[in-house]
């Protein structure tokens, strides 16, 4: 078959788009890519589709506001974002806050990886062709989103944390629900397992797919499950511990593989050990108060400052320069997105397009994160 | 290492750097940009130092100059550093590419074109990666303009 | 049961309410109902019956928005109870184009592509605080379009940052209501003398 095809046949390289408005893209990202018969040959992504200048906005807003636009971001680890920008001010004020607002923090953004890693899996099930997973996936979504509704107020775009600490005090339901949570959600991760994680397609489609090695990822600055599924062990919560992440064990999820595979069991791994520290945290949730006293207008003092936090998609970092104002001179966000993407024409050339919708799909980059 | 004997070892390399720790919580160097892809070249490939993670990289505009700040870190020797350069001109700025040593900066070096116009040398790739090919200037400059668009409050 | 809301402006006309449209508004405003002060014939009736209920809405969600629109489409609120059983990804077989998320100055002209490529008749919901007029990223932004109606015409406008599930559903069953109103010889499209002009 092979002496056929390369004897007599002319081929050509094309350039497709797959464009802005498109189902596995997950968001706005275009890619241009430069095919010859269906093997990809070069893969260009073309950004700015949700560029909505949020750096810009920063350098005249005060610093409450700031938390409120981080939300918007990275929509699906929105707690985890506004607890960086948190953390940098508390830090420049030398702001000591109570040992109840620090586990909180914890026990509501392990929630949210979980929400999160939940909705990539529906998700990644629904680009591979199993339509099934989404509706389960979102099922399970929805008790989180009942568990954050009664204790934060909103859904999605939360906004809980305040310098200083978090907004109101939590509701008497939390403990009860997120207990029957972790008791459910135990059951269901299993019940994953066997619909996709053994299934052969699945499995064919996404091993020996996609190979990143640990020098290129360090080289490309990925982080993340990504990173952690090449080798690279490079969970921020362990290298540069805040919060309450020094009082609880757990392990990384590693693997040395790099492929598509491995990246999804990285995922699943983290999601039982997010298991595990909200339920070494939440029978044990010291007393105190839930707010320190800040000024109304908040200036940080001449200088600079950085802070960096691990959310769902790897090591979001906040970059502040503040000359003495209520606003900062210069603010730069550290998105994980835009390091991870940036590797895509690294390990996919040479792949069909089949391919490249299942490497994107573990990756998991939600594009307004990458555009701020 | 601790920052003392890193910049120990770093002022052996040339007379123009400064060095201060105050008001930041990293060590700061300032290099000039004729030495930066040098500098940089020796804190990669250095055993003991190491730095092999570009993790940020920042335009900035300090009023009268542009420049360049870049976040380092070494996952063996677990110690961090901050270079900063500045380009000297404001109308033409250049700087040179450190696409080769740390890779991920292809990406954000094009990103540093579009918002501030500092031009790259040896970069695979230089044009405008989020704003439209046909924008006129240059966003994140303390000194861009755009009575169309923006409704200052 | 419940609250009783009025929802046409036939309701509160009979009050004596009089609606006025200021004299800079640079739009056009087509009252709801396109036609309806002309008696629908029973023909009509079913054909708008039949339409209204069964749009199917295209995939294009840019930001946020689009997390709450795809929780509408699962299992707890789902839409399909309503007839919005398939959502097409390809413009060409929707009807219904949900603009969910932030329009940006590098998406203007892509938007305004999609909806020239779906058939007629087709319709618009602009769903939260960023597709209506800009929402939280109003001020100080250099790249937002402050609002998608400044390049579609938009039928419903449901707001919120990001607007519940339940608001959504009623958005879409407010469009199901203004779809059976219409009169198919006299209606009046939205795009006619609507051109491109300049994208601010």
């Amino acid at each position: 078959m092979e002496k056929i095809v390369n004897s007599n046949l002319k081929t050509e390289e094309y350039f497709i788009n797959m464009g802005p408005q498109h189902p596995a893209t997950h968001g706005v990202l275009r890619l241009i890519l430069t095919i010859d018969g269906e093997i990809i040959k070069n893969v260009e992504p073309d950004l700015g589709y949700i560029h909505r200048s949020i750096e810009k906005m920063c350098e005249r807003d005060s610093y409450q506001q700031i938390v409120h636009l981080t939300d918007r971001m990275d929509y699906l680890s929105a707690h985890i974002n506004n607890e960086a920008v948190c953390l940098v001010v508390e830090n420049a004020l030398n702001l000591e806050v109570t040992d109840r607002v620090k586990v909180i923090r914890t026990i509501i953004a392990e929630l949210t990886r979980i929400s999160s890693h939940c909705l990539w899996w529906g998700v990644m099930g629904m680009d591979i062709g199993a339509l099934t997973t989404y509706f389960y996936a979102f099922r399970d979504r929805e008790m989180i989103n009942d568990i954050f509704e009664e204790t934060c107020g909103a859904r999605l775009t939360m906004n809980y944390n305040m310098p200083g600490g978090l907004m109101f005090d939590i509701h008497p339901n939390f403990i009860k629900r997120t207990k029957e949570f972790i008791a459910h959600f135990k059951t269901k991760i299993p019940e994953y397992d066997r619909l996709l994680t053994g299934n052969i397609i699945f499995q064919k489609r996404t091993k020996g797919i996609g190979v990143l090695t640990r020098e290129k990822a360090i080289s490309y600055g990925a982080s993340g499950p990504v990173a952690r599924a090449s080798g690279f062990a490079s969970d921020v919560r362990k290298r540069h511990p805040y919060s309450a992440y020094d009082r609880v064990e757990f392990n990384q999820a590693l693997s040395t593989e790099g492929d598509c595979f491995a990246r999804y069991s990285v995922r699943i791994q983290e999601m039982w050990e997010s298991m595990s520290i909200i339920e070494q945290l939440i029978d044990n949730i010291p007393e105190g108060e839930y707010q320190t006293k800040t000024n109304a207008v908040i200036k940080l003092p001449k200088g600079e400052y950085y802070q960096r936090v691990e959310t769902a998609r790897g090591e979001f970092g906040v970059y502040i320069l503040s000359t003495g104002t209520k606003s900062p001179y210069r603010l730069k966000f550290r998105s994980p997105g835009f390091s991870n993407i940036s590797l895509l024409n690294e390990i996919i050339v040479g792949g069909k397009i089949g391919d490249l919708v299942a490497t994107m799909a573990t990756i998991d980059i939600v594009v307004p994160d990458i555009d701020r | 290492m601790t920052n003392q004997e890193i910049q120990n070892m770093v002022s052996g390399w040339s007379e123009n750097i400064e060095f201060s720790e105050e008001a930041s919580q990293f060590l700061n160097i300032t290099v000039s940009k004729d030495e930066l892809h040098r500098i940089c070249e020796k804190l990669k490939q250095t055993p003991e130092l190491d730095f092999d993670y570009l993790f940020c990289l920042t335009g900035m505009d300090w009023g009268e100059d542009l420049g360049v700040i870049y976040h380092l870190e070494s996952i063996q020797n677990k110690h961090e550093i901050v270079v900063k350069v500045k380009t000297g001109d404001r109308d033409n700025p250049t700087l040179d590419s450190v696409n080769e040593l740390w890779r991920t900066a292809e990406f954000h070096e094009m990103e540093v074109f579009d918002f501030f116009g500092i031009k790259f040398n040896n970069h695979p790739n230089l044009k405008r990666l989020f704003l439209p090919p046909e924008w006129e200037g240059f966003p994140l400059r303390k000194d861009y303009e755009d009575q169309a668009n923006m409704i200052i409050k | 049961m419940g609250v009783e809301k009025k929802r046409y402006l036939s309701q509160l006309e009979q009050e004596g309410f009089k609606q006025t449209i200021s004299e800079d508004f640079p739009g056009r405003v087509i009252p709801g109902g396109n036609g309806a002060n002309i008696v629908i014939t029973s023909l009509d009736k079913i054909v708008n019956w039949g339409r209204s209920n069964s749009l199917w809405p295209l995939y294009f969600g840019t930001s946020c928005c689009a997390i709450e629109m795809m929780q509408t489409g699962a299992a707890r609120h789902d839409w399909s109870r309503f007839g919005f059983e398939v959502a097409r990804p390809s413009p060409r077989q929707a009807d219904l184009i949900i603009i969910a998320g932030t329009i940006v100055n590098k998406m203007g002209p892509v938007l305004r592509r999609l909806y020239d490529q779906m058939a007629e008749p087709k319709y618009v919901i602009a769903m939260g605080a960023c597709a209506i007029s800009g929402g939280p990223f109003y001020y100080n932004t250099y790249s937002v379009i402050k609002g998608a109606d400044h390049v579609i015409p938009v039928d419903i406008y449901v707001p919120g940052c990001p607007p519940r599930p339940e608001a959504l559903l009623d958005g879409m069953l407010l469009l199901q209501d203004k779809i059976r109103q219409e009169n198919r010889i006299e209606k009046v499209n939205p795009i006619d003398g609507f051109d491109e002009g300049e994208l601010t």
